[in-house]
């Protein structure tokens, strides 16, 4: 994937807690790894931003290991569902974890990390052109993964590395985790190139990641609406940070408002803000908005990145040609996922979508050739950045209550839980936020006397966003 | 409403949580609710309650229930 060799003396991850990692001391992990590891296989790599976590990762990819990326903070009930379907022969954990594992045994440790073997020998085949697992929906604890492959990572992050114009002096500093698709293309891109991750668990509320910040001179960050939201809660505006050099925003869209905002603070400092569109699907990134369009094309999304193609369909399949018609959002390229993973039994498969993504995104483009998002055809929010599908977190619910009459609908960052019961309300709502591990605010319930539905018994969703202003 | 009442108050609304967990030893990501995206919800909370706008510094120096009290008190001239 990368070639770290050329790099030797470049610092790869400076952590928080002062943990330092050349390339060559990458080099040393991927040795060591492949030494402990035997064979191809799959491993459960619980991730904080952690030096460990990083050099692991850089570790299972170099040694053709299969890595599974989940968070460390996961809910543990949805974890050992994960472990129960998957049955991964190693796991990679901070190493406080090791020991609530039964059935693993420590094999292996760097940085703060151990890897654990699995008693029980594995009983499944992995397709040799995949290169790594992730999680799609937030965390709703659907066990369904994206099957992303060698080509797909490594073609998404060159592209990346080419239109950020990124270079070796490149300090980026984690603000997303790293088994966000977003965040990991972050990690991939920057190891093309020889640069330095700045890894931290602290988040931007935090004044540990300013002052790490500011003593190492990170160059950037990415962020998703939410975190946008919080550096204008900030007045980031105001901050003195001298050694920014571009920030990139994904993982939903801006306000028109915040995007404004921020493209002109960018072009007021003399840095870069790049709004860029992306799926986990698409391993990560399909498009970006060129900074020096920020201003001019305020509410775009862009155009596609190098080697990807973009274009709409209308309902009846007809491609669009014409500009300001809506139609759904497809994209074409290397970094199309090779399909999904539910079980072990399909991680054998090979590629199933040859390089064609329906995105589910409603989307239009100007005469320029520059894309808006305007809509979805899917029923899912984008919370915090997350991917949340409404028809999972009624299913969940359903299956939980028995008997329940729900149904869920709401706008980004806030879902709405409707209900029969009031009774219900409180412990439905806990319920949710427990299982996604997003924070309540994003939540709340609305007491219907029935829930809508149509003849057949199908619920009337269109029904339902009419309480939505209301709430 | 004493300056106290509207500081808890503030902890409650803010981040959704009950009034018996608002006390000394409360700090930033002790519990789920106050994580980055409950900070913000707290800190509007407290803007509005003492009709105030707080400083960057201030935001993300204000870890714990305790620390909050003091950057108030010291830096917003609010009595507890």
């Amino acid at each position: 994937m990368w070639d770290f060799r050329q790099y030797g003396d470049n610092t790869a991850i400076i952590a928080d807690d002062a943990t330092q990692l050349t390339y060559v001391d990458l080099i040393k992990v991927i040795e060591d790894m492949g030494n402990a590891v035997y064979g191809r296989c799959l491993v459960f790599c619980l991730c904080r931003n952690e030096a460990g976590a990083v050099a692991g990762y850089a570790a299972f990819i170099e040694n053709k290991v299969v890595p599974v990326l989940l968070n460390a903070g996961m809910d543990r009930e949805l974890l050992d569902n994960f472990l129960n379907i998957y049955r991964p022969s190693y796991l990679w954990v901070p190493s406080d974890m090791e020991d609530i594992f039964e059935g693993f045994g420590a094999v292996y440790c760097a940085y703060g990390y151990s890897l654990l073997k699995n008693q029980i020998e594995p009983d499944y085949e992995l397709n040799p052109e995949l290169c790594l697992l992730l999680t799609t929906s937030g965390s709703t604890g659907s066990p369904k993964l994206v099957r992303q492959s060698y080509k797909n990572v490594s073609s998404n992050a060159r592209a990346i590395v080419e239109y950020l114009e990124l270079s070796c002096d490149e300090r980026p500093i984690t603000t997303l985790p790293m088994n966000y698709t977003y965040g990991l293309s972050i990690i991939n891109s920057h190891f093309m190139v020889g640069a330095t991750l700045l890894v931290t668990e602290n988040g931007l509320m935090q004044k540990g990641f300013w002052n790490f910040f500011k003593e190492q001179g990170a160059t950037s960050f990415g962020g998703v609406p939410y975190t946008y939201e919080m550096l204008d809660k900030l007045r980031f505006y105001r901050m003195d940070l001298p050694s920014l050099r571009y920030i990139t925003q994904a993982g939903g869209k801006l306000t028109p408002r915040l995007h404004e905002k921020f493209a002109e603070y960018a072009q007021d400092k003399g840095i870069k803000f790049f709004v860029m569109y992306g799926q986990c699907e698409a391993t990560a990134r399909m498009g970006y908005l060129p900074a020096d369009k920020a201003v001019k094309k305020c509410g775009s999304m862009g155009i596609a990145i190098p080697g990807g193609h973009f274009m709409l369909i209308d309902d009846k399949g007809r491609e669009i040609n014409e500009p300001d018609i809506t139609g759904e959002l497809v994209y074409e390229g290397d970094n199309v996922t090779l399909g999904y993973a539910e079980c072990t039994d399909d991680l054998i498969k090979g590629d199933e979508r040859n390089g064609v993504l329906y995105t589910g995104d409603m989307a239009r483009f100007d005469k320029d050739g520059y894309y808006y998002i305007v809509g979805r055809r899917k029923r899912f929010l984008k919370i915090y950045g997350n991917r949340v599908n409404l028809d999972e977190i009624d299913r969940m619910i359903k299956s939980h209550f028995d008997g329940i009459e729900a149904a869920c609908s709401g706008v980004d960052d806030h879902l709405t839980i409707f209900l029969t019961n009031e009774k219900l309300a409180e412990e439905v709502k806990a319920y949710v936020v427990d299982k996604t591990g997003l924070n309540s605010v994003a939540f709340n319930t609305f007491i219907l006397n029935e829930i809508p539905k149509n003849d057949s018994g199908k619920t009337l969703y269109r029904e339902l966003e009419k309480y939505l202003e209301l709430n | 409403m004493s300056n106290l009442e509207k500081y808890i108050n503030a902890f409650v609304e803010g981040l959704e949580i009950d009034q018996e967990l608002v006390k000394e030893g409360l700090e930033y990501q002790a519990i789920p609710q106050w994580d980055s995206v409950g900070h913000m919800g707290l800190i509007a909370a407290l803007e509005d309650a003492f009709d105030i706008m707080m400083d960057t510094d201030d935001i993300i120096d204000f870890s714990s229930y305790e620390k909050g009290m003091e950057i108030l008190s010291k830096n917003y001239d609010i009595e507890f």
